[in-house]
């Protein structure tokens, strides 16, 4: 009998816990969809399905100077900034891009929420504190500026 | 049936093994091509970096180090890329990477959740200045980076030469934070047909390495295998297994907060970006199939050898010595 319940307790620690199955859930999702969104939108621009804000040709020349000079040359937006230009082949890469970059966020969204539904307040802070981490970096408050 | 799977698998290993020992021929040629950059079509160059990253991809899995450690030397020593977007990239590179094998640890247990949440917030609220950094010592001067860049590289290569890894690390007594957080947990190891447990010990010191890590992983876009699995596995006392795990998956949390930065900032060019992720990922799977008929000791030596000269080469271009062509 001590031993059955020895074994299920040994059983459930080695299983992952409900959480961990969640995020790989979600993870392997909007991995995939954010590969297969890079690789069709890749081809669009390589193809010039749609116009491309900087031409192709002048890439080369100009991607030996720095990120400051190089925006100013090419007239391109930093932040978010690209999400008006989508209509551009190479603008339009960026949402495969973000969406891989957006995938942690929202796969701690589930992972606050699960907590909190826990009571688990050491680990709710934790990830709540990543996703404002994260939300800053990805907002552009700070990385935009400063060229 | 199998034999001739073995044999086309041997074929495509022997293959691979001249592409990566005439991997540096090719990144001289690269170089040689980058004075006359002007003079090949713009696809010239997104076809070599898929290529290049790809055989990358298949040496990273075999030498059991991360995509992006590989990447930045190599590609800011032998493309002519500026150093920003070469940055910007490697995060996007290892951000992808991490993500692509996140799900497969943790629904294996390797990559345990617990453990990596304290720490991923750690490292990636510190590779946000970590990367603000470096785009502000770029634009001040972008030899300072390549600089430190090197300087990095060569302490990594010795530190993957050096470090004695402790598979299964015994811990007697789990201190105050590590009980107070949980970070204990058992994982199923298939080798040895048992069960392992495992508890944490030096977890304050263990998280505060965690602060310079983050800043070097945001500041140089290398992501930071390379560093996370001794500090769990030496210093906190985790399992090696499961450190690597929880280390490749705290990659795809450390790297995000990072690579937005350096997106925010116009660092990621896609007609760079797309190859180099793409011919990684594949690279990636390729190395993962090989892994069975390799000697991957050798690989991993292959690779610390290209690291030391890598890392050299940014210092040499960085001081503009030019000793190394």
């Amino acid at each position: 009998m001590e031993l059955n319940i020895m074994n299920t307790q040994n059983d459930q620690a080695l299983k992952p816990s409900r959480e961990q199955i969640i995020y790989a859930n979600l993870l392997i999702i909007g991995v995939w969809a954010g590969i297969a969104i890079l690789v069709t939108t890749y081809a669009i621009y390589l193809t010039g399905i749609l116009p491309s804000h900087v031409e192709l040709s002048l890439i080369p020349k100009i991607w030996g100077k720095g990120v400051g000079e190089y925006l100013e040359i090419t007239q391109s937006p930093h932040g978010w900034g690209w999400v008006p230009l989508l209509a551009k082949g190479d603008f339009l890469n960026y949402l495969g891009l973000a969406l891989l970059a957006l995938m942690t966020i929202v796969c701690y969204l589930v992972l606050a929420r699960g907590y909190v539904r826990q009571k688990n307040w050491i680990f709710s802070a934790i990830a709540i504190l990543e996703i404002i981490v994260l939300s800053v970096a990805a907002s552009g408050i700070l990385g935009s500026g400063g060229h | 049936m199998v034999n001739i799977r073995a044999r086309s698998a041997g074929w495509l290993f022997v293959s691979l093994m001249f592409f990566v020992s005439s991997c540096p021929s090719i990144a001289f040629a690269a170089e040689q091509a980058a004075g006359a950059a002007a003079g090949y079509p713009w696809w010239f160059w997104p076809i070599i970096l898929f290529f290049f990253c790809l055989v990358l991809g298949v040496l990273a899995v075999m030498a059991g180090v991360g995509g992006g450690v590989l990447y930045v030397p190599l590609v800011s020593g032998f493309f002519p890329f500026h150093i920003d977007f070469v940055r910007g990239v490697g995060l996007m590179v290892a951000l992808a990477g991490a993500l692509a094998a996140g799900p497969g640890l943790l629904r294996r247990n390797l990559a345990n959740l617990r453990l990596a949440l304290p720490v991923a917030l750690i490292a990636s609220a510190c590779s946000i200045v970590g990367a603000m950094l470096g785009l502000y010592l770029s634009s001040l001067n972008p030899d300072i980076i390549q600089v430190c860049l090197g300087v990095t590289i060569v302490g990594i290569a010795i530190l993957l030469v050096s470090s004695k890894n402790t598979e299964k690390p015994v811990i007697n007594n789990q201190d105050a934070i590590g009980l107070a957080l949980g970070l204990q947990g058992a994982y199923w190891d298939d080798g040895a047909r048992e069960s392992v447990e495992w508890k944490t010990h030096r977890t304050l010191l263990g998280l505060s390495m965690f602060i310079i890590v983050g800043l070097l992983a945001g500041m140089f876009g290398l992501g930071a295998g390379w560093a996370n699995v001794p500090v769990l596995n030496l210093l906190m006392g985790v399992p090696l297994k499961v450190s690597v795990a929880t280390s490749k998956f705290l990659l795809s949390i450390t790297d995000t907060s990072a690579a937005w930065i350096y997106m925010n900032r116009g660092c990621v060019i896609p007609l760079i970006g797309v190859p180099s992720i793409v011919g990684l990922m594949l690279g990636s799977l390729i190395g993962v199939k090989l892994l069975a008929i390799a000697k991957p000791k050798m690989i991993r030596y292959l690779v610390i050898a290209v690291l030391f000269f890598a890392g050299l080469k940014a210092i040499d271009k960085g001081l503009g010595l030019d000793f190394l062509g």
